[in-house]
């Protein structure tokens, strides 16, 4: 085991400056975005569902955590379908591009972060929001400093999409298709080397994804973690 | 129920803030029912009302804060459309139970109010140094609002609402959270806040001495109806109905029956006892009798028989010897005496619950000390004695 990453190191130097940096940078890039539209869709509607109150209210919120468990590799199919050349959308010619994936890794991410945004804004204390409105704010005043109190697990949201989608192949193969130097991430990249029998080249990028999802969390845990300033 | 404005009468400027026709439904059912409800300016409303009678939400409503099912929130004479809401609660300052601080600094807090009124940073510096002096807590300015104890958090949200300078402040119990020593210190720096500011004020508190120490009038909110508005004296002395008469402390409450009236004294029969009380209500009346117990006076049989000389020998000696003869009749200015027996005494801080039987159920409240002067002991007998004036009597239906 130990001689397998010692040989893995030898090989990741090998590696870089060649597909390993495109490939980490494409797997950066899709999850990055991926996250990023999941934040703009999940954050607002997940604020909208915890502070209403509405009939089906706890029906829609059921169905946003059933989302959180939606197995990738069956919204990589779905997706795959609905891209496919003779799908209803095929006519964008997106399937087995990037975009395809950041579209397939959107619906991934989305249910994670608006699941736990509306539980993170659970948490608060309900007269929090009347307190804030009795001193004056007016609705994004309120919204704001909702989110800032909230703002420890909002960003544990934000690190549970991130985890989901970089950490994610099934949905990657299937509407990326892992084609060199256009769609190959470092999840699918490992698929396959595994697949060739090249444990080591596997585990070569295994090491550097975990290296790139303990990178970007630290930032995140950093951000979540700093005491509020004045 | 008609509440006189007093307004209305001195001028015909419309009142501060005014609820018309209110209802708060929560699920189905109505909460809240409120007639009317007038504050004016300079006024400190005390709201009060046993725990869950509505009067949280009833302020909540005044801070435009619910969502009503029907009725009018007006300030100043004008009506508060939902458009206006926002500028209206401007205006207002609230304070909760729970100080409810942001996670941020004590500073940051205090300077919320003015941040959203996008007050200059230099101007709202210089405001929240002065309101942070005023509250005593000046020099917590930096700390993190979740390291401070309750009491300093509680004054820290009074300076929050109060640097505002609210045309209406409204405070929901707002030393729930603070013990009895804080919240006495602190009642003191409010009551001088409130007489120096002149700020209108709403303070909901289900502690009466603190609703007639700091409120100019005083409204009971009881199952979500306002049962009766008046100034503090009145409304403990002179409750409208049986709820508001239990919950300002009339702890003797008799129905009976008014028998005869004369010169503005009713005699009232009740379970066989005459009782008077000075009532304009005629004869015939069915009526609640309701009694304070600190205008209840108890003597003890014993102090009776010396003072009538009855008893020849010492105190000390053994009352049980010789059968005790029919207590003599004190001579006093209270109309009503009645003898009775001791049933039960509770003691409560320096004053000592005495229930007593004198055919029907009265309460006394006398301090600890006097108790220990008469010897007072359950089965021991009594003579009660309590002016027709303390006698409150609340006309009752049939």
């Amino acid at each position: 085991m130990a001689s397998l990453v010692d040989q893995a190191w030898q090989m990741l130097q090998g590696l870089v400056g060649g597909d390993l940096f495109e490939i980490t940078l494409l797997s950066l890039a899709v999850s990055g975005l991926a996250t990023g539209l999941s934040l703009l869709i999940g954050l607002p509607i997940g604020t909208w569902l915890a502070l209403s109150r509405f009939r089906s209210r706890g029906l829609v919120i059921s169905v946003v955590n059933t989302g959180m468990a939606l197995p990738p590799v069956v919204v990589g199919l779905f997706v795959a379908f609905t891209l496919w050349r003779s799908g209803p959308l095929g006519d964008l010619g997106l399937i087995y591009t990037p975009s395809a994936m950041v579209v397939a890794e959107v619906i991934i991410a989305t249910p994670v972060i608006l699941g736990l945004t509306v539980a993170a804004l659970g948490q608060l204390d309900p007269r929090l929001r009347l307190q804030l409105m009795g001193l004056g704010a007016s609705r994004w005043q309120t919204v704001w400093w909702l989110w800032r109190e909230a703002r420890l697990p909002l960003l544990a949201a934000l690190m549970a999409g991130f985890g989901s989608v970089i950490s994610e192949v099934g949905a990657a193969m299937m509407v990326g298709g892992n084609i060199l130097h256009q769609t190959r991430v470092l999840t699918t990249a490992i698929v396959l080397e595994v697949s060739r029998g090249e444990f080591v080249k596997a585990v070569a990028l295994g090491i550097v994804l975990l290296t790139l999802a303990f990178l970007v969390n630290g930032v995140l845990t950093w951000a979540q973690q700093r005491s509020p300033r004045r | 129920m008609t509440l006189l404005d007093p307004n209305k009468a001195s001028g015909g400027t419309p009142p501060l803030v005014e609820v018309r026709d209110l209802v708060v439904v929560r699920g189905a059912r109505p909460v809240l029912t409120i007639d009317h409800l007038a504050i004016a300016d300079r006024e400190t409303l005390a709201l009060v009302g046993p725990n869950g009678a509505g009067k949280s939400t009833l302020l909540l409503a005044v801070a435009s804060l619910v969502p009503l099912a029907r009725g009018r929130l007006s300030f100043r004479g004008s009506t508060v459309e939902p458009r206006d809401e926002l500028a209206y609660r401007r205006r207002i300052g609230l304070v909760l139970p729970d100080p409810l601080l942001l996670n941020t600094s004590v500073f940051a807090n205090v300077a919320a109010g003015l941040r959203f009124r996008g007050v200059s940073s230099s101007e709202a510096e210089g405001r929240v140094t002065e309101w942070l002096g005023r509250l005593g807590v000046e020099h917590l300015r930096r700390r993190p609002a979740r390291e401070i104890s309750s009491g300093e958090a509680q004054r820290v949200s009074l300076a929050r609402a109060l640097i505002l300078e609210p045309d209406l402040l409204l405070l929901d119990e707002p030393f729930a959270s603070v013990d009895a020593a804080t919240r006495s210190k602190l009642l003191d720096d409010l009551e001088q806040l409130l007489r120096e500011t002149h700020v209108a004020c709403v303070i909901v508190t289900h502690d009466l001495d603190e609703a007639v120490r700091l409120g100019d009038r005083m409204a009971v909110v009881v199952a979500g109806r306002l049962r009766q508005r008046d100034v503090p004296e009145r409304v403990l002395s002179a409750p409208l109905d049986e709820d508001v008469a239990t919950f300002v402390g009339a702890e003797t409450r008799l129905p009976g029956r008014v028998v005869s009236a004369h010169e503005g004294v009713a005699l009232v029969d009740v379970g066989g006892c005459q009782i008077e009380a000075v009532s304009a209500l005629g004869p015939g009346r069915a009526v609640l009798c309701c009694l304070r117990p600190e205008d209840v006076t108890l003597w003890s049989g014993n102090a009776l028989r010396l003072l009538a000389g009855e008893a020849s020998r010492p105190l000390s000696g053994s009352p049980g010897t010789s059968a005790p003869g029919p207590l003599p009749r004190v001579v006093s200015s209270a109309r009503n005496q009645l003898p009775g027996s001791v049933s039960r005494i509770v003691a409560q801080g320096s004053l000592v619950r005495v229930s007593v039987h004198c055919g029907v159920p009265l309460v006394a409240s006398i301090t600890r000390a006097s108790a220990e002067d008469m010897g007072l002991a359950a089965g021991g007998s009594v003579i009660v004695t309590f002016k027709a004036s303390a006698v409150h009597l609340i006309p009752l239906a049939g």
